[in-house]
C-alpha cells in the first residue's frame, strides 16, 4: 500500500507544469535523435547533460533534470523506428530489428501501420516494464540495503564479467576498453591517500581528474559523429506515407493482430534490459527471434509482419526500463545510456544505490511515476507528429553534424568552464573514432569510467578490512556467489574456444 | 586494416607500459620512496594508490599482447581484412571535418567562442556541406547570437571572447 501511495504521489508531482513539460521536451529530443540515423538516446543524454545544470539551478532539485533524461532516453527508443520503417535505416542500434518487417512494410504502401504498430507496441512495453520497474525496484533496493563493499565490487566485477562473457565482441579488446575506462577514471588525486595519480606531462589540467562528461561527450558527441559522416555517405530514399486520419485510426484497430508480438517483447526486453551488455539492442533482436519462433505464421516475418515489428519495439522500451533497474537499486548501470545518467545523479549530488529508495523518495517515485507519464506524452507526440519527424528526417547531414559539434564544444565549457576540457574532449573523440574502425567496444569503456571511481574504494576498503586477503570476496554469503558468477563469465569465452577445439579435432579425426 | 590492427596493438601495448610506469611514480613531496612502493599492499593502510591503476594497465599489456597474437594468427576480422583502414573518402572526411574541430579550438583563444562557432559553422556548412549562402550566414549568425542570449545573459555562464571581448561590453550594458 505504502508503494501505491508513493506512486501517486510521484505521478503528481511528475505532473506538475514544470516537470510535465520537460518530459514533453525531453521526449521531443528524444524521438529527434532517436529517429535521426547515427544518433541515439546515448548521444542525446551525454551531449545534453551539460545543460541539465541549468534546470537544476531553476527548480533546485535533482528530479526535474532527470525527468528531463529520462525522457530523452524514452523518447529515442520510440523514434528509431520512424527511420527503419521510412528510410530502412535504423534511428539506433535497438531499432535494427524493427526494419526487418518495418522495411517491407512501407515498401508495400503500407509504412503508417508499420509506424503506427512501432508507436503503440512501445507504449505497451514501456507501460508494462514501468509496472515491473515499480513491483521489483523497492524489494530489489531493500536486499541491497544489506550489502557491503565486498558485496558491491562483486557486483560491479559481474558487470564487467558480463560484457566479457556475454558481450560478443572482441574479447581482449573488450576486457582493453574495461581496464583504460578503469584507469582514466583514477586520473587526479587519489581519494584514500591524497597523492596526485597519473599527471600525464605535468600538465595541471589532470589535477581535477578526466571528468565523466568530458569522455562521454567525446566520444559519443565527436567520435560517434565523425564514424557516422564517414560511415554514411551514400543518400537515401524515403518511402511516402500516407497519413491520412481514417488510415492512421486503420492501423490503430488493427493493432490486435500484434499483441503476440507486443506481449513477448514487453516481458522479454525488461529481463533482458536488466542484465549488463544486454540492454535494448540483443532484448529487441531476441525478442524479435522469439516471436517469430513462436507465431503460427512464421513465414510472413521478414515480408511485412506486424508482429516482427511489434516485438522489437515493444522489446527496446521495455529493456530501457529494465536498465534502469540495477542504475536505481545497485548504483549499477545496465547500458551506456543510464551509465550517463548514473553520471548525472553523481554531478547533481546525489548518491546512486539502495539507500536512493529510503532516503530520497522525493526524488525516486517522481521519475518512476515520470516514466508512466512520459509514456503517455511519447506516444501522443510520436502518432500526432510524425510528419513533423518526416520532414526532421529529410535534413542534411551536413547540417545537423556541424551543430552537434558546437553543442559538444559549448556545453563541455559550460559544465566545468575549462578550455582544457574541451580540447580534451575532442581528442579523446578522435581516438575513440579510431579505435571504433578497429572493432574495440567503446561502450564498456564508458560504464568503467562511471563505476571505477566506486569500484575502486570498494576493493581497497574490503582488502583493508580483510587485510589484504582476496578471499572475502569467496567466503561472505553474497559476494561468494557472484563472485564465482563473474569469474565463470569471464572464463566463459575460453570454454567456448576449447569446446570448439575438441570439436574440430572430432571432426578431423573423423 | 591489417597493418592497423598490429600498429595500434603496439601503440596501446606502449601506452599500458607508460600507465604501469606513470602508477608507481612517489608523491612529488615524498622523493625519497622508492617507485612502485605504491603498487601492493601497505601494512596497516590496504592497498597503495597505485595498486589499481598499474595492476590494470597490466592487464592492459597482456590484452594488447593476446591482441598482437590474434594478429599474427589471423584469427580477428580486422586481421584477416582486405579493406583499407580509411579509404580515400574517410581520409579527406577526417582531413577536412576533423581539422576543421581543431580549426575551431584554436579560434577559440583568437576570436572566443562565439566567433569561432561562426567561422566553423560558415566552413562546414558553405566549404563541406555546399549549403547556400543565404541558408549558411542564417544559421551561423542564429547560432552564435542564441547562444550568447542562453548563456552569457540567460544563465550568466561567460564563454571565452577572445580579441573579441571590447565589442561584447555595450550588449553586457543593455542587457545585463
Amino acid at each position: 500500500m505504502d508503494v501505491v501511495y508513493a506512486l501517486l504521489n510521484g505521478i503528481l508531482i511528475a505532473l506538475e507544469p514544470i516537470n510535465l513539460g520537460l518530459a514533453v521536451i525531453g521526449v521531443i529530443v528524444g524521438l529527434f535523435v532517436g529517429a535521426m540515423p547515427g544518433l541515439g538516446s546515448v548521444n542525446g543524454v551525454a551531449i545534453l547533460l551539460p545543460f541539465t545544470f541549468v534546470i537544476q539551478n531553476f527548480t533546485g532539485g535533482a528530479t526535474s533534470p532527470m525527468i528531463f533524461l529520462a525522457a530523452i532516453y524514452y523518447g529515442a527508443m520510440y523514434g528509431g523506428a520512424i527511420s527503419s520503417i521510412t528510410l530502412g535505416i535504423p534511428g539506433a542500434s535497438t531499432a535494427v530489428a524493427t526494419t526487418f518487417d518495418g522495411r517491407p512494410l512501407a515498401l508495400s504502401g503500407r509504412a503508417h501501420l508499420a509506424l503506427v504498430t512501432a508507436a503503440i507496441a512501445s507504449f505497451v512495453g514501456g507501460t508494462i516494464s514501468t509496472l515491473f520497474f515499480t513491483g521489483f525496484a523497492p524489494i530489489l533496493a531493500s536486499v541491497a540495503l544489506s550489502f557491503g563493499d565486498p558485496e558491491i565490487f562483486a557486483l560491479m566485477l559481474l558487470a564487467f564479467a558480463t560484457f566479457v562473457g556475454l558481450g560478443g565482441d572482441d574479447i581482449p579488446k573488450t576486457i582493453f576498453s574495461i581496464c583504460i575506462g578503469l584507469v582514466l577514471a583514477t586520473v587526479g588525486f587519489d581519494i584514500v591517500s591524497g597523492e596526485p595519480r597519473l599527471i600525464f606531462f605535468d600538465i595541471t589540467g589532470f589535477t581535477h581528474g578526466i571528468r565523466f562528461l568530458v569522455l562521454a561527450i567525446g566520444v559519443y558527441g565527436i567520435g560517434e559523429m565523425i564514424w557516422t559522416i564517414n560511415t554514411s555517405r551514400y543518400g537515401n530514399t524515403m518511402t511516402s506515407v500516407d497519413l491520412r486520419a481514417s488510415k492512421i485510426w486503420e492501423a490503430i484497430r488493427n493493432f490486435k493482430d500484434a499483441w503476440r508480438g507486443t506481449a513477448i517483447g514487453s516481458s522479454l526486453g525488461f529481463f533482458v534490459g536488466i542484465l549488463p551488455a544486454a540492454g535494448a539492442t540483443p532484448g529487441s533482436l531476441m525478442s524479435y527471434g522469439v516471436a517469430k519462433l513462436t507465431s503460427s505464421k512464421p513465414e510472413e516475418f521478414g515480408k511485412g509482419s506486424v508482429d516482427g515489428v511489434a516485438a522489437p519495439e515493444a522489446a527496446n522500451n521495455s529493456a530501457s526500463t529494465g536498465a534502469m533497474l540495477p542504475m536505481m537499486t545497485l548504483g549499477i548501470p545496465g547500458s551506456p545510456t543510464t551509465a550517463v545518467l548514473l553520471a548525472g545523479m553523481v554531478i547533481w549530488g546525489l548518491q546512486p544505490g539502495p539507500l536512493l529508495f529510503t532516503e530520497q523518495p522525493d526524488f525516486v517515485w517522481p521519475l518512476i511515476g515520470s516514466f508512466y507519464i512520459s509514456n503517455f506524452v511519447a506516444v501522443a507526440i510520436n502518432i500526432a507528429f510524425i510528419p513533423i519527424f518526416l520532414w526532421m528526417l529529410r535534413m542534411p547531414f551536413t547540417i545537423l553534424a556541424p551543430l552537434i559539434f558546437v553543442l559538444s564544444l559549448v556545453g563541455t565549457f559550460a559544465a566545468y568552464q575549462n578550455l582544457f576540457d574541451v580540447w580534451l574532449m575532442v581528442i579523446v573523440g578522435m581516438a575513440a573514432f579510431f579505435l571504433r574502425i578497429l572493432d574495440y567496444p567503446v561502450a564498456p569503456a564508458v560504464l568503467a569510467i562511471v563505476l571505477g571511481p566506486i569500484a575502486e574504494p570498494k576493493l581497497r576498503q574490503s582488502l583493508l578490512f580483510s587485510d589484504g586477503d582476496f578471499s572475502i570476496f569467496f567466503t561472505r554469503p553474497i559476494a561468494g556467489p557472484i563472485t564465482v558468477i563473474a569469474i565463470i563469465l569471464i572464463l566463459l569465452p575460453l570454454f567456448k574456444y576449447i569446446r570448439d577445439r575438441l570439436r574440430a579435432s572430432k571432426t578431423g579425426a573423423a | 586494416m591489417r597493418r592497423a590492427e598490429i600498429v595500434t596493438a603496439v601503440i596501446l601495448g606502449i601506452l599500458s607500459l607508460y600507465l604501469m610506469w606513470k602508477s608507481g611514480e612517489p608523491p612529488a613531496w615524498n622523493p625519497d620512496v622508492p617507485r612502485f612502493a605504491n603498487i601492493g599492499l601497505i601494512e596497516g593502510e590496504g592497498p597503495g594508490s597505485g595498486f589499481w591503476p598499474f595492476w590494470l594497465s597490466g592487464i592492459m599489456l597482456l590484452c594488447s599482447i593476446w591482441i598482437g597474437i590474434n594478429w599474427y594468427r589471423r584469427t580477428s576480422p580486422p586481421s584477416v581484412s582486405e579493406e583499407p583502414f580509411l579509404d580515400q573518402y574517410g581520409k579527406k572526411m577526417l582531413l577536412l571535418v576533423g581539422g576543421g574541430l581543431f580549426g575551431f579550438l584554436a579560434l577559440i583563444h583568437v576570436v572566443g567562442f562565439y566567433g569561432a562557432i561562426f567561422a566553423f559553422l560558415i566552413y562546414y556548412l558553405r566549404f563541406l556541406g555546399r549549403h547556400s549562402m543565404k541558408q549558411t550566414l542564417a544559421i551561423a549568425i542564429c547560432v552564435p547570437v542564441v547562444s550568447f542570449f542562453f548563456f552569457d545573459i540567460a544563465m550568466r555562464i561567460v564563454l571565452p571572447k577572445g580579441y573579441l571581448e571590447p565589442l561584447f561590453i555595450p550588449l553586457y550594458d543593455i542587457f545585463l
